[in-house]
């Protein structure tokens, strides 16, 4: 067997480590293209106050009276509206630009704090065994039965409306998610002999938790992890579909498409299409690079 | 992929076959689903419509909400406290059994009193102090004070059968077992969340209806009740989102009707507290006067509204804008009041003149499920006012955390609907502006508890006036007082709008109830 | 593993208590149920009235102990809304809500095993890159919007299903299900297609990184050095290995898809659970809500053990000790 050579902490260091990431990076060109989508959307986003036509959350900026025009129709005071209005009269493309930028650090943001808190606790639970293992999983079995939907009500109830909150209600709703899957792993990976190996050496506790057993553990985690921040994205949408998200003044790219999601049938195309576009385009990207990047930061495929 | 495809074709073919009979029964999407069949339980819009269908009420409301006669003949006052009812002959509930005055008497009973009952009937039957039967036809009641709105309250209670009502709970009714009434459709079967089926009732005393069956069916999502009609899964959907209206009349196999309800959306403003939680001035910092207790400012705040641009742009159409608590044609409506003309610049002067030239800030709360595009108008609102100097914020949430939030006064300014039950307006007055006080059970739902002693006295009158043509003076005066004072800041009344096929019609109905009765055939 | 049964009953009996307590507080907190469930026209006595009929005018604690003495024998509560009992409500929905899970489930394994396990074997070929992608789709878009869509292609334009609600139902050997009916079967595709679209791109994602990981291990090359028909090596060996995380991961989601198939059930009208809690939710229904979690809760319980349980047939290398937490 060859395990014990396996671990990352083990590997030998690579002569340009950077170098060769990329080039193993850049093989798939499909990634490629991710990353370039990737750095335009992240561009955007952090860009958006600078380059949107309007501020689309001064609501002394926009006007009723210019409500669902269409792309490219002029507005009241001649401002050309290049991907149409909502019902609100928000210029769309500037209402994207923001959005993207809110959607974008609700769903990174959310599933960092996530993955953070759920990968220690599940990493905990799998290695010390015996009551902490007990402890933490009745808690995650009480968190994956507490409805996403209650969880984000009573926040709103006691907290109020905010960007904050929602983070605190993704956060809430997914880390526990992450700690039954890291845990699961892990149960498989304390078992093998590069961890006992790693306890004859009588390594610290900590070091082996996260040098050894969690790198050993990332890909299972980090393939849900992408799957989530774009899942996250979406579970912002569909609570401001249910009533329970961001200020409506303030909309993320899931609300715009929660908005214009009763225009669909209508023929107002617009309202919700774009949006749906920019936020497909977002997510394709981060997981076209994401799908790469783990592959190349896989350990076990290097054999 | 074909495997869906073979199933799909196969269905089609299944439901073809299965036409000819399905003429006969009459398919609708409900936007909102009964509680229950129990026509006691739960005093609620959606209720009360689906109980029309099994039960008769002593006296109808017709589509304008006009009083009509039902179970009962004729009806008058024999003196200031006591009323006469002659009931219809020959009435038979579903089983057989005659309708007689101890139906009556016993509904009276049980109405105000069904065990764990949210929301009762008791405030409709609560001032009839003594029930005496004359004979199986006749009927008296007694009440402690002059009672004018007897007819109009009694109007709201859905008679059942003593034989089957005794000892009845409310899962009897519902499962249809209970639910044996004079009306025109009997209860076949329900399933929550998935449909209510009836079946024609052919010895109805006002004419066989013409469906076999009717199906409703909830189907809550807005979108989706439209794809079912267009997809012509459904025959007719209530409550049509404004943003398909359009959609909707072009299409040439369907029909959209109408109407306007008396359900009047207005904002709320806290006239009362010296200090107001949601104000503060423009850098953040508490209001040390509420400038809401100025009528100045709330005259400031009525003007900066352009009510036709909300109508035409929010409501796309589909609304009227208000300028008092009932639209034209309802008892007690005032023919001096006009709706407020937009006029942004009057509005800057008024809040100059109050003391506030540079504005302050507000926070606008809104529930968001619950009136037609209620935060897209608070939205709205909320850059009219900014463009005045109000800067304001919309505060939106679900209408399970905003009516018990505003109940407690949590808000300083807010949007609110209120639909009259009876249809006249003593009801908005006696609830929204009158003067909040717990012991006479008056402004219940006075959440910016406004006060004036004018107004309350002149609608204590009112209340106390059997004379028709009294008493709706009284109610215009009393209407006039309120509003001129801005009380509460009227915006507009909602239009509802039905859904159907070319193949049928359906008249609206100002209490937003969709009754099968009165769909019929389009020929 | 009787053992290991007994010991895990005995701490969900504690989970639930937890549970019970932090939903009825959670609906507490979020406002009175009275002020949505009571007619506008009300005046504050029968306010009054409708809030004593209820049993709200006590102090929390002591509704929660009215509730506590009740479930101990059984009783969840009554729903405010329905009166009716709350458990009884639930589980008249339950069956339509299974049945769209289970088929919601069996059709993300039936196209997403295959999918990955074609991604994982040829992972740099155009094929393998396409279904890699357009996996991606699958969690992208908001599930109403897709469901949306789906109706309006398929109930709408074309005409070919139905556009909402549950098909009649038929009952064999005991079992009532709509998908005994032909018509069943039209109503559910859009829904189970729908739910299943996210856990299709999960199935996917998981079993292609798992076969990626266990290609080049040695014991996939040795079998193969064996002589052993790549079939064979697929079948047995490579699929044995991804199922872990697969089980682990569906394992959760089939109790996610039970529990909270909310926005589908909403957008399809489906009357099943989901549909329930998200109005019990609106209304503020606490003995439901209350009901609802703690049917869920111990469903969750039950399948969490099971996923447990099978970790340990599936790999021998997790013993049953370990089991038992």
């Amino acid at each position: 067997m060859t395990a014990i050579a396996e671990p990352v902490a083990a590997r030998p260091p690579a002569e340009t480590p950077l170098r060769r990431f990329w080039s193993e990076f850049a093989a798939n060109r499909l990634a490629l293209f991710g990353l370039a989508g990737f750095v335009a959307v992240a561009t955007i986003a952090l860009a958006a106050p600078w380059i949107s036509p309007q501020n689309p959350y001064d609501l002394a900026k926009i006007d009723i009276l210019d409500g669902r025009l269409a792309p490219g129709a002029v507005g009241m005071d001649g401002v050309r509206f290049w991907l149409g209005t909502d019902d609100q009269g928000r210029d769309m493309l500037s209402a994207i630009f923001y959005g993207l930028r809110i959607s974008l650090g609700v769903g990174a943001s959310s599933t960092v704090l996530a993955v953070t808190i759920g990968g220690v606790l599940g990493l905990l639970a799998a290695y010390a065994g015996g009551r902490v293992e007990t402890l933490i999983m009745r808690v995650v079995d009480i968190q994956l039965s507490f409805p996403a939907i209650l969880i984000a009500l009573v926040l709103l109830a006691v907290l109020g409306q905010g960007l904050g909150k929602i983070v605190v209600a993704l956060v809430a709703v997914q880390w526990a998610y992450y700690a039954r899957t890291i845990r699961g792993t892990a149960l498989v990976e304390r078992r093998k002999e590069y961890i006992e190996a790693a306890e004859c050496l009588a390594l610290s506790r900590n070091r082996i938790l996260f040098r050894h057993l969690l790198p050993n553990c990332l890909p299972p985690l980090i393939v849900v992890a992408t799957v989530q921040v774009a899942h996250a994205i979406a579970l912002e949408a569909t609570l401001s579909f249910l009533g329970l998200g961001l200020p409506i003044t303030e909309p993320s790219l899931g609300l715009l498409i929660a908005n214009g999601y009763e225009y669909m049938l209508s023929g107002k195309y617009w309202i919700s299409f774009f949006p749906g576009l920019a936020l497909l385009a977002a997510i394709v990207s981060i997981n076209l690079m994401a799908d790469q990047l783990r592959d190349v930061l896989n350990p076990r495929l290097k054999a | 992929m074909s495997n869906r495809r073979a199933i799909a074709a196969a269905t089609a073919l299944v439901l073809s076959a299965a036409a000819p009979a399905a003429a006969q029964t009459l398919t609708v999407g409900l936007g909102s689903e009964p509680s229950a069949l129990d026509p006691h339980y739960h005093n609620l819009g959606p209720n009360n419509a689906m109980a029309r269908h099994l039960f008769d009420t002593l006296i109808l409301q017709d589509e304008r909400q006009r009083l009509t006669p039902g179970l009962a003949l004729s009806w008058k006052p024999l003196d200031d406290t006591t009323w006469e009812f002659k009931l219809r002959p020959n009435v038979k509930f579903h089983d057989g059994t005659a309708f007689a005055a101890s139906d009556v008497a016993f509904t009276l009973k049980r109405a105000p009193d069904v065990p764990r009952s949210p929301a009762s009937f008791g405030i409709y039957i609560k001032p009839i102090t003594g029930v005496e039967i004359v004979d199986p036809l006749t009927i008296r009641f007694k009440t402690a004070a002059p009672y004018p709105l007897l007819p109009n309250d009694i109007s709201t209670v859905a008679i059942v059968s003593q034989k089957h009502g005794e000892n009845a709970t409310t899962e009897d009714y519902n499962s249809c077992k209970a639910a044996v009434g004079t009306g025109p459709y009997k209860c076949v079967e329900r399933v929550a969340g998935d449909r209510v089926v009836m079946a024609r009732n052919d010895a109805y005393w006002g004419g066989a209806q013409p469906w076999q069956r009717v199906v409703f069916k909830p189907i809550k999502s807005a979108p989706t009740r439209v794809a079912a009609l267009l997809a012509g899964d459904v025959d007719l959907i209530d409550d049509a989102p404004t943003a398909d209206i359009e959609r909707l009349k072009k299409d040439a196999r369907l029909s959209v009707v109408q109407g306007v309800s008396n359900r009047v959306i207005y904002l709320h403003l806290d006239s009362d507290r010296a200090e107001s939680p949601g104000i503060a001035d423009k850098q953040g910092n508490p209001l040390k006067a509420n400038p809401f207790k100025d009528p100045k400012v709330r005259k400031a705040l009525s003007k900066a509204i352009n009510r036709p641009a909300i109508v035409d742009r929010v409501m796309e159409g589909v609304a009227i804008p208000a300028g008092q608590l009932l639209p034209d044609g309802f008892f007690g409506v005032s023919s001096k009041l006009r709706v407020e003309p937009f006029d942004p610049e009057g509005a800057r002067k008024l809040l100059a003149e109050a003391g506030y030239p540079n504005g302050f800030r507000v926070t606008l709360a809104t529930p968001n499920d619950r009136y037609i595009n209620d935060e897209k108008i608070a939205q709205a609102i909320a850059q009219m006012l900014t463009r005045i100097g109000i800067e304001t914020k919309v505060d939106a949430m679900p209408g399970a955390v905003y009516f018990g939030r505003a109940s407690k006064l949590e808000f300083s300014l807010m949007l609110v609907g209120w639909g009259s039950g009876t249809g006249e307006a003593s009801s908005p007055l006696k609830s929204l502006l009158a003067s909040f006080d717990q012991a006479k059970g008056m402004g219940a739902a006075n959440r910016g508890r406004y006060s004036n002693p004018q107004m309350d006295r002149l609608l204590e009158r009112a209340l106390a006036t059997v004379d028709d043509k009294g008493r709706e003076a009284l109610l215009q005066q009393a209407t006039e007082v309120a509003i001129g004072d801005l009380g509460i800041v009227p915006l507009h009344f909602q239009v509802n709008t039905w859904a159907m096929k070319k193949a049928v019609k359906y008249d609206a109905r100002t209490d937003e109830a969709t009754l099968a009765t009165g769909i019929k055939r389009a020929n | 593993m009787l053992a290991v049964v007994i010991r895990r009953s005995m701490q969900s009996v504690v989970v639930l208590a937890a549970m019970s307590v932090l939903v009825f507080l959670g609906v507490y907190v979020v406002g009175n149920p009275i002020d949505i469930l009571i007619s506008p026209d009300a005046d504050q006595a029968e306010r009054a009235r409708a809030i004593a009929a209820l049993g709200l005018d006590r102090p929390a604690h002591e509704q929660y102990l009215v509730f506590l003495g009740g479930a101990l024998v059984g009783d969840l509560g009554r729903s405010f809304v329905h009166n009716m009992p709350a458990l009884k409500l639930i589980l008249e929905r339950m069956p339509a809500t299974i049945e769209l899970a289970l088929a919601a489930m069996a059709l993300a394994i039936a196209i997403g095993i295959p999918l990955g396990l074609w991604a994982g074997l040829r992972p740099n070929t155009a094929s393998g890159r396409a279904i890699m992608a357009g996996s991606i789709l699958g969690f992208s878009l908001p599930t109403f919007w897709v469901g949306l869509m789906l109706i309006m292609v398929f109930a709408v334009m074309l005409g070919w299903l139905p556009a909402t609600g549950r098909g009649p139902t038929a009952t064999y050997f005991g079992i009532t299900t709509s998908l005994f009916t032909l018509k069943g079967w039209a109503h559910i595709a859009m829904p189970a297609f729908n739910l299943a679209l996210f856990k299709m791109a999960l199935v996917i994602r998981l079993s292609r990184a798992g076969v990626r990981e266990v290609l080049p291990m040695d014991y996939i090359k040795f079998a193969r050095a064996k002589g052993l028909s790549a079939r064979r090596v697929l079948w047995v060996h490579v699929f044995k290995n991804i199922l872990i995380p697969v089980v682990t991961v569906l394992g959760l989601e089939l109790g996610n898809v039970i529990a909270f198939s909310v926005v589908t059930e909403t957008v399809f009208a489906w009357p099943g659970m989901g549909k329930l809690i998200i109005d019990s939710i609106n209304l503020l229904d606490r003995p439901v809500v209350v009901a609802y979690v703690l049917v869920v809760t111990a469903m969750f319980v039950v399948l969490n053990l099971t996923v447990d349980l099978l970790y340990s047939l599936l790999d021998p290398r997790v013993r049953l000790a370990e089991v038992k937490a």
